[in-house]
């Protein structure tokens, strides 16, 4: 992707650079070394390329999977390793049929992360080299971080 | 001399060798826990390594969400053995975002104390376990030894060994113990002398050397996109430690320095380990100093709501492995909606094809060694 390349962004600088190319991206909160964003899921891989690309920002910490039950949530947090400032982007997907693109061609560390993230929730990241089960046995054809899947004796 | 009659250049370029798959665990002795390594063999070099984790999968995510947020504090500790005081200091760092609240000066000493100890001790198992693997049972022995201070320490300040149930959400359990500073000092001092013996018998070591020099190289950008973190990180030439870049507590009033290394082998990864203990020794220094400064019957601990208001929040560590992060989202009961943990070795071990490539198969345990395997955190 074109445009200049920020090593070291500071956080004002990350919230001016997100509006002007990424205009479909919704930064909600900004702290001390923290910007807090939404993105919608169509969009997410562009914008991933955009951050880690133009804003430095090497290290995919991880991708988080949230069961809301209208809706999931996939929440990635992203690190700058010159200056120790985090995004959080969360995208949500439809709970029915939960699609996203994998963020796995652009960091290769969120791999495992995406893998679990799909056994646990039942969410499919598309483009995703190896979409195996990773911790449950590979019998296993159900989803048991959902909200409907009950621990037995519990609820 | 006259050529050989047989062409044995020719022949061997002919010759189809046949790739071996060594299955490598659950049960062995390099793998420190139950997990298991594919490795892909041509002759004795490896071509390909697959690792399988997940024997110890016990849902603990899911679990958390049907206790109530104390309850959560000893299941954390039991994430993993040798760190569960970072564990737990950063579950209560995370409610303790959540709820927005500002904890005690002292408490705040007490947990990096608490928390450097935990560091050196699960350091120092760490490096008896290089012994193991690398075949010095002496270096074992002397690292145990030593980690028994340390651990004669926690039981002094939390009355436990391991599992220590030390951090509250809004402080800490107790205030420190009568004495505890002398004692706390009295035994770094001494680890700093031990210390220079085990290394000593390392580095004077030929085999150790040369089984971790130049073996196992990762790049910078490799590192940083694979998602290596911790000492295995610094030792490849990214320079970032959580502590100093993104403080937690008060890492941020305390002078300490991040070793990096750019060598990138394995013998890099080991040298950020020793030298990141005698730095945790100067943090301890300073922290007690710290906590006494503030005086005896300065508060410690206070009171927090047990219903944690609707939102989500994150914190993140510096834990001995790497970095390790908790996101937590509230639906405003006292039960957490969904707790996550970023586990620093998880992501640690599917690094490992790029780690072994090329390397030969007796020289996997050397470099797998540098991961620090704990198999409670990874598979949770």
């Amino acid at each position: 992707m074109d445009g200049e390349v920020l090593q070291a962004p500071s956080v004002d600088e990350i919230v001016a650079q997100l509006k002007a190319h990424c205009p479909c991206v919704e930064v909600t909160k900004t702290e001390e070394r923290r910007v807090y964003a939404k993105v919608p899921a169509e969009n997410n891989f562009k914008v991933c390329q955009f951050i880690h690309d133009n804003l430095t920002f090497e290290h995919c910490s991880t991708v988080i999977g949230v069961d809301y039950i209208d809706h999931l949530t996939v929440v990635y947090h992203l690190t700058n390793y010159y200056t120790g400032v985090m995004i959080e982007l969360s995208a949500d997907v439809d709970s029915e049929n939960p699609h996203i693109q994998s963020v796995t061609p652009i960091w290769e560390g969120a791999n495992w992360h995406e893998r679990e993230q799909w056994e646990l929730f039942g969410i499919v990241f598309d483009n995703h080299p190896r979409l195996e089960r990773l911790l449950t046995p590979k019998t296993y054809e159900f989803f048991p971080f959902r909200k409907s899947y009950k621990l037995r004796g519990w609820e | 001399m006259a050529d050989s009659i047989v062409p044995v250049k020719e022949i061997e370029e002919k010759m189809d060798t046949d790739k071996m798959w060594v299955i490598m665990g659950p049960q062995h002795p390099f793998s420190h826990g139950l997990w298991t390594l594919k490795v892909q063999l041509d002759g004795e070099f490896v071509t390909d390594a697959d690792p399988i984790v997940g024997y110890l999968h016990r849902g603990w995510e899911k679990e958390t969400e049907n206790r109530t947020y104390p309850k959560i504090i000893p299941m954390a500790d039991r994430l993993c053995y040798a760190a569960s005081m970072t564990y737990t200091h950063l579950y209560c760092m995370t409610v303790e975002k959540a709820l927005g609240i500002d904890i005690p000066e002292k408490a705040k000493y007490i947990r990096i104390v608490a928390d450097e100890v935990c560091r050196i001790q699960s350091h120092l198992m760490w490096l008896a376990a290089v012994g193991t693997d690398m075949g010095n049972l002496t270096v074992f022995l002397w690292c145990m030894r030593e980690r028994e201070f340390f651990l004669d320490l926690n039981v002094k300040l939390t009355g436990a060994r391991m599992t220590t149930n030390y951090p509250r959400i809004g402080g800490v359990r107790n205030d420190t113990t009568e004495l505890f500073d002398r004692d706390i000092l009295r035994t770094v001092d001494r680890f700093e002398k031990a210390l220079w013996d085990i290394i000593a018998l390392i580095d004077d070591s030929s085999i150790f050397v040369s089984r971790m020099k130049g073996i196992s190289y990762l790049s910078r950008e490799q590192v940083a996109n694979m998602g290596l973190t911790g000492p295995a990180m610094r030792g490849c030439g990214v320079d970032f430690d959580i502590r100093r870049d993104d403080p937690y507590d008060n890492y941020d009033k305390i002078d300490f320095e991040v070793p990096v290394l750019t060598e990138g082998d394995s013998y890099a990864r080991y040298m950020i380990r020793v030298e990141e203990m005698f730095q945790s020794v100067e943090i301890i220094r300073q922290a007690v100093a710290k906590v006494k400064a503030i005086g005896k019957n300065a508060p410690y601990r206070m009171k927090v709501p047990s219903k944690v208001p609707k939102g989500t929040a994150f914190m993140r560590m510096e834990d001995p492995r790497g970095e390790s992060l908790m996101y937590l989202v509230s639906d405003g009961t006292d039960k957490p909606w969904r707790l996550k943990v970023r586990s620093p070795i998880f992501t640690n071990v599917s690094t490992s094809k790029a780690m072994c490539m090329g390397c030969r198969i007796a020289d996997v345990p050397a470099i797998l060694a540098q991961i620090d395997m704990c198999l409670g955190e990874t598979d949770r």
